[in-house]
C-alpha cells in the first residue's frame, strides 16, 4: 500500500468529514452571510451610517418597522450602522488574520527548518509574547501612539496574532523534517527552500488553517474590545465594537444598542470556532480510529 | 529537578526582562516624551518643560535613562499619575487588592465549575450530554466579555433590579451599615461581576478539561486499569483524572493571562475600583506613566502565575518531581 | 470429558470506521484448559490482539463484538454478563499482561499502588494490607526491596522491572487464566527470557493457564504445549507444539517457520513471504492468503477453505489438504511477481 494511496484516501475522507459536519454548513451559511452584508453593506443597508435622521431631537427610538434595531443616541439607524460595522470589523479581522498567518507560517517553517539559533530566538519571543495578553500590549501602543487609523490598527492585530501559528507550524515541521522522503529530497540536492515549499509547508498547512480559522474569532473580539474601550476603531466610523461603547453608557433604557451588535460580535465569532472546530476533527480523526490494534511487527527495524 | 526550576525561573525573568524594555521602548517610541504629554497646557512655558526634563533625567543618553528605569522599576517606583496626582505606586496599592479579591473569586469559581463540566462531558464523549454541553460551551467561549458584562449587567441590575449596577459598596448607604450589613453590601456588590469573569473562564477551562481527559483516555494504562477490572467511572474518575489535573494546573497559569483581560473589561462595566478600571481610565485621561506601569504589572503578575503554576505541576507530577 | 477452561467460539470483532468495517476477527474459534498454555501466532493486523481484548470485553467503540461469537469461562459466556459481572472477572479470574509495560502502567501512581488497586477492588481489601500484598507480590516476581519500590513510580524502574511488575498485578488474586499480549516484546533480549521464565515458573506453581499472543514463533516453542496460528483475522491452522514445527501444513505457517532466525537474531523474521496483509476493511474473498501463497491455484481465489483436519489435534485452513498433490508443484506467489504491489 503505497503513500500516495495513503493520501488520496485521507483526502477525500477529510472532506466527506466536513461535508458530513452538521457544525460545517451552519458555519459557512452564516459566514457566507455576514460576508454578503459587509459586502453589499451600501444597497442593503435602509439609510446613510452617519446620517442623523431627527437632529433636533437626537432621541433614540426603539426598534420599529421603520427601524428594525432602533436608533442610537445621535439619532442614526442601528440596523444600518451594524451592516456599515460589519464591513469594518470583518475585513479588518480578515486581512490582519491573512497578514499574521502568512508572517506566522513563514517564521514557523523556517525556526523548524533551520533550527539552532533562529529556531531559539524565534521560539523565546513567542515564549515571551505568549506570557502577556496580546490586549495589554495593544493597550500600551495604542495609547502611546493616540488615534490610528483603521490599517494601523489592522497591522497591529497581526502584529499579536502570528505566534499561536508559528508554534504549530513550528511543530509541524519539526515533525516532518526527518521524515524518510524529506531526508531523501534533500539527498537528492533539493534546495532548502524547495524543500520548504514542497514538502514541509504543505504538511503543515492543515493545522495552519485550523488555527487561522481560530484566530479570526479571537480578533474579531479583540478588534470589538479595542474598539469597546475607545481605542480601536474610532467614531463616527462604525464597528461592532464601537456601537456597543456607544450603547454602554445607557444600558437602562437605549438597550438595543448595545445588545443587536454584540449578537452580531457571537454569531460570527462563534461559527468562525465552529468551523475551526470542525475542521481540526476532519483532520485529526485520531479518535476515530481504532482503540486497539495489534501492535506493529517489528521487522527491519 | 533543580534542572528544570533554574531554567522556569530564567525564562520567568526573561519575560519580566522583555516586558519592562518593551515598556520603555514603548515610551521613548511615543510621539512627544512624558512630560509633553503630561503639560500640555498652554500656561506652561518651554524653559519650564526643559527644566522638568532635566529634573527627570529626559536629557541624558537612552542608555543610562534605561539603567535608570529598570533601577527605579525595581524598587518599586513606577513614576507619577497625572490624572490622579500622586505616585503611581500608591494608586496601584489601593487597586490591587480589590483586582485580587475579584479575579481570585472569579478563578476559583470558574474552575471549580469547569472542571466539573469537563469531567461530566469526556466521561462519555460523543454522548448527547457531551455534544450539548459542548455547544454552549462554545458560545459561551465566542461571547465578548465586555459584552457579556454588559447583558447581564442590563438584565440583573437594571431589568430586574436584584443586584447593584457597578461599584464596590453602596456610595450612599455603606458608611450607615452595621459591620454584617457592609459585609453583605459587599457580598452583594460581588455577586455580578464575580458571575460575569466565572462564566467566561469556566467555559474555557471545561473544554481544556475534557480535551485533556480525552488525550488520556486512549492510554494504555487506561486499558489495564478496566483489565483489573475497574468500572469506567472509576478509571475516569481515579487514573485519567489524576492525569488530565496536570495540564488543568498548567492551565491555570495560562488562564492568568485571560484573566487580566477579563478583569480590564469587566471592572470597567462594573465600575469595580481595580487595576484593570485604573488602566482603563489611565488611557482615557492619557496618563500615560500609569498605563505603562499598570500594563506591566499586570504582565509580571501573568508571568508569576504561569511560573507559579508549572511548579505546581513540577510538584504534582512525579516524572518531573523524581525525573 | 470436562470442558475447556477458556472457550471462544465464533468469535467476531469489527470495527466501524470512516474506511469501511474493518472484519479484525472474524469468526475465531479457540480453547484454552486449565493448566495449559497456548500460544496465538501471527503478524501485525492478523486480529490477535483483538481476540485477546475481546475475551474481556476490551473493545472501544467503534469496535464491537457481533452477535453469534460465544466466549465461554469457567461455565459463563463472558458476552452476556452485566457490566458489574464482567468486572468481577477482569483482573480476578482472568488478567492481562500488556506489550508495553511503560505505558501500561500510570505515571501518575506508584507501582505498589497500582499492585494494591486490584487487591482493593477484588479482595475488599483495606489499604494497609492491600499494600502488604502488593509488596508480597513485588517480592514474588523477584523485584530486589520491594518495600522500597512499592513506594516508587513506573518512571523510575527499568522496562524488566516494570513488566515485572505488570506480571505482579495480573497474578495478585491468583487468577485462572492470564492472557499475555506480547508480553516481551518491548524487552531486550536478555530481559526478554528472563520475563518469560518468570511467567511460566508462577503460573506452573499457582496452576494458572496462560494465553500466550506474541508474533516470535521462538517464544511459543519454548513455552506453549498449544499453537494457534492467527491470520486475517481467523485461525488458519492449530496444533500441538511439537506437531507444528515438525509438520507445518498451512503454507503461512511454513513461511513463518523458514523465516525463523536459526540462532537469535531479530532482523528480516518474516522477510522470507512476500507481500503483506490485506487490510481488514477488505478481506479477500477466497482464501485470504493466497496472493503471498506458493502453491494457490484457481480454487483458492473463489472458495474459501474450511479448517481442514489433518490429523488428531490439528487442523489447517488450506485446500492442500484436499488436494495435497499440489504441494510438488510451488510457483513465484503473486505478491512477489514484478510489477505487483499488494493491494
Amino acid at each position: 500500500m503505497g503513500a500516495a494511496s495513503i493520501g488520496h484516501r485521507s483526502d477525500s475522507s477529510v472532506r466527506g468529514r466536513l461535508v458530513s459536519d452538521g457544525r460545517v454548513r451552519l458555519a459557512l451559511g452564516v459566514l457566507g452571510c455576514v460576508a454578503l452584508v459587509a459586502i453589499f453593506a451600501p444597497m442593503l443597508a435602509p439609510y446613510d451610517p452617519r446620517l442623523q435622521l431627527d437632529i433636533s431631537h437626537l432621541q433614540s427610538q426603539p426598534p420599529s418597522f421603520a427601524h428594525p434595531l432602533g436608533t442610537d443616541t445621535f439619532s442614526r439607524d442601528v440596523l444600518s450602522r451594524l451592516m456599515y460595522g460589519t464591513r469594518v470589523s470583518l475585513t479588518v479581522a480578515l486581512v490582519a488574520v491573512f497578514l499574521s498567518a502568512t508572517f506566522g507560517t513563514m517564521l514557523g517553517a523556517i525556526a523548524g527548518y533551520v533550527g539552532g539559533a533562529v529556531d531559539a530566538i524565534v521560539m523565546r519571543v513567542v515564549d515571551a509574547a505568549f506570557s502577556i495578553p496580546a490586549i495589554l500590549l495593544l493597550i500600551v501602543v495604542i495609547a502611546l501612539w493616540g488615534n490610528l487609523s483603521v490599517v494601523t490598527l489592522t497591522l497591529l492585530l497581526a502584529g499579536v496574532g502570528w505566534f499561536t501559528i508559528s508554534r504549530l507550524v513550528r511543530a509541524e515541521t519539526l515533525a516532518i523534517r526527518d521524515a524518510d522522503y524529506v531526508v531523501a529530497a534533500r539527498a537528492l540536492g533539493a534546495s532548502g527552500w524547495r524543500v520548504l515549499t514542497r514538502h514541509v509547508l504543505p504538511n503543515a498547512i492543515g493545522s495552519a488553517v485550523v488555527s487561522a480559522t481560530l484566530s479570526v474569532g479571537n480578533i474579531i473580539l479583540l478588534e470589538a474590545g479595542l474598539s469597546y474601550l475607545g481605542i480601536g476603531v474610532r467614531p463616527p466610523t462604525p464597528s461592532w465594537g464601537n456601537i456597543i461603547e456607544e450603547g454602554s453608557t445607557r444600558l437602562s433604557d437605549v438597550w438595543w444598542l448595545t445588545l443587536f451588535p454584540g449578537l452580531a460580535i457571537l454569531v460570527t465569532v462563534f461559527a468562525c470556532n465552529a468551523l475551526g472546530e470542525a475542521l481540526r476533527d476532519a483532520l485529526d480523526p485520531r479518535q476515530l480510529l481504532p482503540a486497539h490494534d495489534d501492535a506493529p511487527i517489528r521487522m527491519n527495524g | 529537578m533543580r534542572r528544570y526550576l533554574a531554567a522556569r525561573l530564567l525564562q520567568a525573568l526573561g519575560v519580566v526582562i522583555f516586558v519592562t524594555t518593551f515598556a520603555f521602548v514603548m515610551i521613548h517610541l511615543a510621539p512627544g516624551d512624558p512630560i509633553a504629554a503630561a503639560l500640555a497646557r498652554p500656561n506652561i512655558t518651554d524653559a519650564m518643560r526643559q527644566e522638568w526634563r532635566t529634573a527627570y533625567g529626559l536629557d541624558r543618553p537612552v542608555g543610562e535613562q534605561y539603567v535608570r528605569w529598570v533601577a527605579n522599576t525595581a524598587r518599586g517606583n513606577l513614576g507619577f499619575s497625572f490624572s490622579h496626582r500622586r505616585p503611581v505606586r500608591d494608586v496601584f496599592a489601593d487597586a490591587l487588592p480589590n483586582t485580587l479579591l475579584l479575579s481570585g473569586l472569579g478563578l476559583v469559581l470558574s474552575f471549580a465549575i469547569g472542571i466539573v463540566v469537563g469531567v461530566v462531558q469526556a466521561e462519555r464523549p460523543g454522548s448527547g450530554r457531551d455534544r450539548w454541553l459542548g455547544r454552549v460551551l462554545l458560545v459561551l467561549y465566542s461571547v465578548p466579555d465586555f459584552w457579556l458584562a454588559l447583558v447581564i449587567l442590563m438584565v440583573f441590575a437594571y431589568r430586574l433590579p436584584l443586584f447593584p449596577p457597578g461599584g464596590m459598596t453602596d456610595a450612599v448607604m455603606y458608611e450607615y451599615l452595621s459591620p454584617g450589613g457592609k459585609l453583605l453590601d459587599r457580598a452583594r456588590h460581588l455577586v455580578l461581576p464575580v458571575m460575569t469573569l466565572a462564566i467566561l473562564t469556566a467555559a474555557g477551562v471545561a473544554r481544556f478539561q475534557r480535551g485533556a481527559l480525552l488525550a488520556v483516555l486512549p492510554s494504555d494504562w487506561m486499558r489495564t486499569a478496566l483489565a483489573k477490572g475497574l468500572s469506567w467511572r472509576a478509571a475516569v474518575a481515579r487514573h485519567a483524572f489524576r492525569n488530565a489535573l496536570l495540564p488543568v494546573i498548567t492551565l491555570f497559569g495560562l488562564a492568568v493571562p485571560a484573566f487580566a483581560t477579563g478583569a480590564i473589561f469587566v471592572e470597567k462595566v462594573f465600575s469595580w475600583p481595580g487595576m484593570g478600571l485604573v488602566v482603563v481610565n489611565a488611557i482615557a485621561a492619557r496618563d500615560y506613566p500609569l498605563v505603562t506601569a499598570g500594563v506591566m504589572l499586570l504582565s509580571v503578575l501573568v508571568a508569576a502565575c504561569a511560573l507559579l503554576a508549572d511548579l505546581a505541576v513540577a510538584a504534582a507530577d512525579p516524572r518531573i518531581r523524581l525525573g | 470429558m470436562t470442558p475447556p477452561l477458556l472457550e471462544i467460539d465464533n468469535l467476531h470483532t469489527f470495527f466501524y470506521t470512516d474506511n469501511g468495517v474493518a472484519r479484525s476477527v472474524d469468526g475465531v474459534s479457540l480453547h484454552v484448559d486449565a493448566g495449559e498454555t497456548v500460544g496465538v501466532v501471527g503478524e501485525s493486523g492478523c486480529g490477535k490482539s483483538v481476540t485477546a481484548l475481546s475475551i474481556l470485553r476490551l473493545i472501544r467503540p467503534p469496535g464491537r463484538i457481533e452477535a453469534g461469537s460465544a466466549i465461554r469461562f469457567e461455565g459463563k459466556d463472558l458476552l452476556t454478563l452485566d457490566d458489574k459481572a464482567i468486572r468481577q472477572v477482569r483482573g480476578n479470574r482472568i488478567a492481562m499482561v500488556f506489550q508495553e509495560p511503560m505505558t501500561a502502567l500510570n505515571p501518575v501512581f506508584t507501582v505498589g499502588d497500582q499492585i494494591a488497586e486490584v487487591a482493593r477492588i477484588h479482595a475488599g481489601m483495606s489499604k494497609r494490607d492491600a499494600m502488604a500484598k502488593a509488596i508480597e507480590m513485588l517480592r514474588l516476581v523477584g523485584i530486589p526491596a520491594p518495600e522500597q519500590r512499592a513506594y516508587e513510580y513506573p518512571h523510575q524502574l527499568s522496562g524488566g522491572m516494570r513488566q515485572r511488575v505488570v506480571i505482579a498485578m495480573a497474578l495478585v488474586m491468583n487468577p485462572a487464566l492470564v492472557i499475555a499480549d506480547e508480553p516481551t516484546t518491548a524487552l531486550d533480549v536478555t530481559i526478554q527470557a528472563q520475563i518469560l521464565e518468570l511467567l511460566a515458573d508462577l503460573t506452573r506453581r499457582l496452576g494458572t493457564s496462560i494465553l500466550l499472543i506474541t508474533h516470535d514463533l521462538g517464544v511459543v516453542a519454548e513455552n506453549c504445549s498449544r499453537v494457534v496460528v492467527m491470520y486475517a483475522g481467523e485461525v488458519v491452522e492449530e496444533a500441538t507444539t511439537p506437531d507444528l514445527f515438525a509438520h507445518p501444513h498451512h503454507p503461512y505457517t511454513e513461511g513463518l517457520l523458514g523465516a525463523m532466525p536459526k540462532v537469535g537474531g531479530t532482523a528480516e523474521r518474516l522477510a522470507t513471504i512476500p507481500g503483506t496483509v490485506p487490510p481488514p476493511t477488505v478481506w479477500p474473498a477466497g482464501c485470504r492468503f493466497r496472493e503471498r501463497c506458493a502453491y494457490a491455484w484457481d480454487r483458492c481465489a473463489t472458495e474459501h477453505p474450511p479448517l481442514y483436519q489433518i490429523a488428531e489435534g490439528h487442523v489447517s485452513r488450506c485446500h492442500l489438504a484436499a488436494e495435497p498433490e499440489r504441494r510438488a508443484h510451488p510457483h513465484q506467489p503473486i505478491a512477489a511477481q514484478p510489477g505487483v504491489t499488494a493491494a
